[in-house]
């Protein structure tokens, strides 16, 4: 067994492919001296140089354009944000630019553009706490990558490098696994448990759209990303206890997505509940019923349950957040209601 | 500024410039003119889907620059593209069959009037949000440093973009790492219609290089060698490591915003002083005045020129049209 925290699974695929390929590029806030906010980017300017890892000034939409530009001309940038929060400030840039470029060229360009940093509710308030990745699955062009273990994060930031569209690499604070500056422990919650931690040493590509069923069971399916994967495994385990055997899926990638291993799973358990921890309204959660809907709706024996975000901003005190978003009992709850109807 | 008295009809001065340069400048900008000239009626008969916007007496900024990089350079330009397109010698037959939808477009009429592109010529694109395409250039530039290719990036806008964050962002961090980038503001006076004084609290753009400490000039946009020397000297200075140069060509939209748009907020005269400050007909009248070329041979390039739009319309014509899924194809790109 090799066990890695998630932050030191996606740093090491980083580095991997910056050895291997001189192409690779990062571009962000305090990427380089200070190593990352996060500490992701940590010693990469000393092993690579001033040339490959850019410490930029706070341009959110300026970097993510020269990023842009670097990919149409033969780079693979990887453009860190601080907060995922901040790259609302580039919103045009990624939206209108690099999700659009390959259509409006005729297929004739590729932007090789790894969009990639932290998100999460973690008592920092409505500006530093959002999940945002339902805004990218809403532009074609862009694929939205979510690791919720070490061993995916490492599989999937190597294949996200390698693919030649915008990705964005979403990364859960909570899932980091290590102290972060500013932010207090990240290891806080009880559900996150130690699944998946070994990762090998050699660089390996999890080929994005390849959903991973966390957990194998019979009655009920469980889809959920990020840190609600860790919720939602402890309560398959403690449904297991009183004889409920949930099965829990991770898409891993919600762009693309992989229906048929979710379709599979519905036609064996016939019941489904989806968490998200973004904003329940137009959010991951609601398109994820809908496809459900479309593919699966025969193999149905009760509505499927959307357990998601209150459809408001996070506020900072921590009893508001926690009733904000969806905890152990809420999803609990929901499989309950989903068995029951 | 912006009043009649300023504009300059002087012929352009070609003394001691190579010939042949003068004369593809010439045919350059004689292309791009009937490239445009012909689209509009296009556009009246109904033949050509979508909507464009019209470079009319801007052509000496497009070819004046272009005309000082190398065939690998890069550039990026706007909804107001299709001069820069000329420049950089994107097959005409390729940009029309686009205007007309065309599987054989430039872009497999995916993109049309406002995204042409064309990257075996450094087009990199046109990019239809103002001011988008200037860190995109910025990135080309930041590129050909990693990559050590010594190729200059190359960013066209208009004076609308200079109000555009993205400016500011992208212009820093191209001084802050001397990076081979030029930026060049084509001046036509007008976003849409809010003159530069109305939208700028400073309206001397070249101005605004200071803030970055990286050096800004005005040239004489309607001058295509003064146009070409600034961006020549510019080139130089981005290929010997000192940084980005800003440029703001100063020149005038004779025509109104898009297609149609008939541009009534600007006073008649001013746009006549300006029709007589044509880019075209000054280039014409300093190859005359020089000795360079004789009428004769001016006629026998004006006609050139028309064959060859002539030419890429009845090519276009003859193309495929997109079937309605092709686009299906073109959304991401497959590893």
């Amino acid at each position: 067994m090799r066990q890695l925290s998630q932050a030191a699974a996606i740093r090491e695929g980083i580095v991997q492919e910056m050895r291997l390929d001189p192409n690779v590029i990062l571009l962000g806030e305090d990427v380089g001296k200070f190593g990352g906010a996060f500490h992701i980017t940590h010693d990469m300017l000393d092993e690579f140089g001033a040339e490959r890892v850019w410490d930029t000034p706070i341009s959110e939409a300026g970097f993510t354009g020269l990023g842009i530009g670097a990919a149409l001309t033969g780079l693979r940038p990887i453009v860190e944000y601080q907060y995922l929060d901040f790259i609302f400030c580039a919103m045009d840039q990624v939206v209108n630019q690099a999700a659009k470029i390959r259509l409006m060229s005729g297929g004739r360009a590729k932007v090789p553009l790894v969009l990639r940093g932290p998100q999460g509710a973690t008592g920092r308030g409505a500006q530093h706490s959002q999940s945002i990745e339902a805004w990218f699955m809403h532009t074609p062009g862009m694929k939205v990558v979510m690791p919720s273990t070490p061993y995916d994060a490492k599989g999937l930031i190597i294949s996200a490098i390698r693919d030649d569209n915008p990705v964005l690499f979403v990364e859960h604070k909570l899932l980091y696994g290590a102290a972060s500056p500013g932010g207090g422990k990240a290891l806080s919650d009880s559900a996150i448990q130690a699944i998946g931690t070994d990762v090998p040493e050699e660089a390996y590509a999890i080929p994005l759209g390849n959903a991973d069923i966390k957990r194998e069971g019979r009655d009920v399916t469980i889809i959920a990303t990020l840190l609600m994967l860790h919720r939602a495994l402890s309560v398959a385990e403690e449904l297991a206890a009183e004889g409920v055997s949930a099965e829990v899926i991770d898409p891993r990638s919600l762009v693309p997505l992989d229906v048929t291993t979710i379709a599979a799973s519905i036609a064996k358990t016939n019941h489904v509940v989806v968490v998200s921890e973004d904003v329940s309204r137009a959010g991951v959660a609601a398109e994820l019923v809908a496809t459900i809907n479309d593919h699966c709706f025969y193999d149905l024996e009760a509505p499927v349950q959307r357990v998601a975000a209150a459809n408001t901003p996070i506020p900072f005190a921590p009893a508001s957040e926690r009733h904000v978003i969806p905890q152990v009992d809420d999803i609990r709850a929901a499989v309950r209601r989903v068995l029951s109807s | 500024m912006n009043t009649a008295m300023d504009i300059r009809r002087e012929p352009v001065d070609c003394a001691g410039h190579d010939r042949t340069l003068l004369l593809r400048m010439f045919r350059k900008m004689l292309e791009a003119r009937e490239f445009e000239e012909q689209l509009y009626y296009l556009f009246l008969t109904a033949a050509m889907p979508g909507t464009m916007h019209q470079a009319v007496g801007q052509e000496a900024v497009a070819v004046g620059v272009v005309s000082a990089l190398n065939p690998d350079d890069s550039i990026t330009s706007t909804h107001r593209g299709h001069a820069h397109c000329v420049a950089k010698d994107v097959p005409l037959k390729d940009m029309m069959a686009e205007m007309f939808a065309k599987r054989e477009g430039s872009c497999r009429g995916m993109g049309g009037s406002m995204h042409l592109t064309d990257f075996n010529k450094g087009m990199l694109g046109a990019f239809a949000i103002v001011g988008s395409g200037i860190p995109i250039a910025t990135g080309a530039a930041l590129s050909a440093r990693v990559r050590g290719s010594g190729q200059v990036a190359v960013s066209f806008f208009g004076d609308g973009a200079v109000n555009e964050g993205i400016f500011h962002e992208a212009l820093n961090m191209a001084a802050l790492w001397n990076l081979p980038a030029i930026y060049i503001i084509e001046n036509n006076q007008y976003a849409l219609s809010m003159t530069v004084a109305e939208s700028s609290a400073v309206p001397d753009l070249a101005s605004r290089a200071c803030a970055y400490g990286m050096p800004g000039l005005r040239v004489d946009g309607n001058d295509v060698l003064a146009v070409y020397e600034a961006t020549r000297e510019a080139a130089k200075r981005a290929r010997a490591g000192e940084g980005p140069t800003l440029i703001e060509a100063l020149t005038y939209r004779i025509r109104g915003h898009a297609r149609f748009e008939a541009a009534g907020y600007r006073p008649s005269e001013e746009v006549e002083a300006w029709k007589n400050a044509d880019p075209i007909e000054r280039l014409a009248a300093g190859l005359l005045a020089s000795g360079i070329a004789s009428e004769d041979e001016l006629n026998v390039i004006r006609a050139e020129a028309e064959a060859a739009i002539e030419d890429a319309i009845e090519y276009a014509q003859s193309c495929a049209d997109v079937r309605a899924e092709d686009y299906l194809s073109y959304i991401t790109a497959e590893n």
